[in-house]
């Protein structure tokens, strides 16, 4: 099963540990908010993407099933 | 119970009563033709009582057939919202939603002034559909209407056509006050702040219950479609949108008001355009879309015709622009107005629109940086669907339509000039002040 990155953008205040993470699927704004991408999360970056939601101040990130 | 019994034991009761009510011919339907308010004692005359069905889900067959959409905004077919409700598990909850927050829009509050007992109906009757045991009707503040809606309530209470107390619940005057999982904390007793979805509110809604959020036009549709039937609600509007719908107009020379509309009709009719030429025609309200006059003479007031546009009907708000005004002046006030009203709860939108209004405002101005057109751009990208509700998505949706329509405009605008006669305001804003911004509940 593919997933995707998913952030809660109200739970979200740009803290950008994600972006330093796993940069190849999260950049960040102007604003330091992150941009996900529009991509499923690669077998390879599957640990990496885990790590970040994990390591979410704010619990923000999720990682879902890709529809 | 089978879908082909429901559906047979459905088309029996319309057969038994196909006939034994006929219903009003041309418009209005929803408004009293009298133009007075209608009254429980006429509207019982009118329309006799609650056509209760006697069952979960009965109802639901006749309003597809019908094709009636929401009302509120998304034209989302109803019928679609009833069954996913109708079939979730857990007790579900329906919420009738009257916080019209859209300021170009009035007509929720004349509906439930002049009919309030056609929107009751229409709660208890899609209350009956889901099989729902709780029922509440969400109101913007204003102590009229609640007195209005109060004395009506207990009339019907008296007479027992009631099957579920409803609840009256109201919210602040807020923009995104009736969005739906902002109604679904407010009933709950919180702010009325929108939620990140999913779940999705006829999921998990109010305390976590599935939950019908219905606009109370939607339920007046329902409420007549439950007495005269789907074939009486098909007679007018088109083919694919049928019904009619209540609009909002202003038209250029001033004039306008709440008019019940066939879905179909004109643009260039309901706004007058011969008579009186406009700038821009400003379909769908705060998050809808300006369209040149040329367009709008060729449209009706569909989805089928504004949607290839980028517009939509959305509440059916239609509003020209005077010939004498500055369409870069008008939005520039209506993107401030809605940078205000963001709740401030999403980064991208936190930060996005005010920056979005303050440089469009610039170029209203005259004084905005040669960078202004891109940074308008980007940011309309950086904001556009980031947020936990559609108000961003809005919000670009009206600033490009703006920049597109007015083009010539802003060219002007930035070598310090501007075509209008007047900066007079036209499209009506609510005066904000700081305690106004913060107050959600």
């Amino acid at each position: 099963m593919t997933e995707r990155l998913r952030v809660n953008p109200i739970l979200c205040t740009g803290h950008g540990l994600c972006a330093e993470l796993i940069p190849e699927q999260i950049s960040l704004d102007e604003w330091g908010y992150p941009i996900l991408s529009n991509e499923p999360v690669p077998p390879a970056l599957r640990k990496l993407a885990r790590r970040a939601v994990t390591d979410c101040p704010t619990l923000a990130l999720a990682l879902v099933p890709d529809p | 119970m089978t879908a082909a019994i429901r559906d047979n034991l459905t088309n029996a009761y319309n057969a038994t009563t196909a006939g034994a009510k006929v219903g009003p011919a041309g418009l209005p339907r929803l408004l009293p033709a009298t133009g007075q308010p209608m009254e429980l004692a006429e509207h019982l005359r009118v329309h006799g009582r609650t056509p209760y069905r006697g069952g979960a889900k009965m109802l639901i067959h006749t309003i597809e057939s019908a094709g009636l959409t929401g009302r509120g905004g998304a034209a989302f077919p109803t019928h679609r919202k009833l069954t996913a409700v109708a079939s979730q598990k857990g007790s579900p909850v329906v919420v009738g939603n009257g916080a019209e927050g859209e300021p170009a829009s009035d007509k929720d509050k004349r509906l439930l002034w002049f009919s309030p007992h056609l929107v009751l109906d229409g709660l208890q009757l899609a209350a009956e559909a889901v099989g729902a045991r709780q029922v509440h009707l969400y109101l913007h503040r204003e102590p009229m209407l609640e007195q209005r809606v109060h004395s009506a309530l207990a009339e019907r209470a008296s007479t027992g056509l009631d099957r579920i107390a409803v609840n009256l619940v109201t919210a602040p005057h807020r923009f995104l006050a009736g969005e739906e999982s902002a109604l679904a904390n407010r009933v709950e007793g919180g702010a009325a702040l929108p939620r990140f979805t999913p779940p999705r509110i006829f999921e998990r809604g109010v305390g976590g219950a599935p939950t019908l959020v219905q606009n109370i036009e939607t339920l007046a549709h329902l409420a007549l479609i439950s007495r005269y039937g789907p074939a009486w609600f098909r007679s007018v509007g088109t083919k694919a949108e049928p019904g009619s719908m209540l609009t909002t107009l202003r038209r250029a020379d001033g004039s306008g008001g709440i008019a019940e509309t066939a879905i179909g009709t004109p643009i260039a009719e309901l706004l007058r355009l011969a008579e009186h030429p406009a700038r821009a025609v400003l379909v769908g309200g705060y998050h809808g879309a300006w369209l040149t006059p040329e367009q709008a003479r060729h449209l009706t007031l569909s989805n089928a015709d504004l949607r290839p546009l980028g517009a939509a009907v959305g509440a059916g708000v239609l509003a020209a622009l005077p010939a004498d005004r500055c369409g870069i002046v008008e939005s520039a006030r209506v993107v401030r107005y809605l940078a205000l009203e963001s709740a401030g709860q999403c980064g991208p939108c936190l930060n996005g629109l005010p920056r979005i209004a303050a440089t469009l405002s610039q170029l209203a101005d005259h004084r905005s940086a040669p960078s202004a057109r891109d940074d308008l751009a980007r940011w309309s990208q950086l904001v556009e669907r980031r947020g936990a509700c559609h108000h961003p998505d809005g919000t670009v949706r009206f600033l490009r339509s703006a920049l597109t329509v007015f083009a010539d405009e802003v060219a002007l605008h930035e070598s310090g000039r501007c075509s209008a006669a007047t900066t007079k305001p036209f499209l009506p804003i609510p005066t904000a002040s700081p305690a106004y911004e913060q107050d959600w509940s």
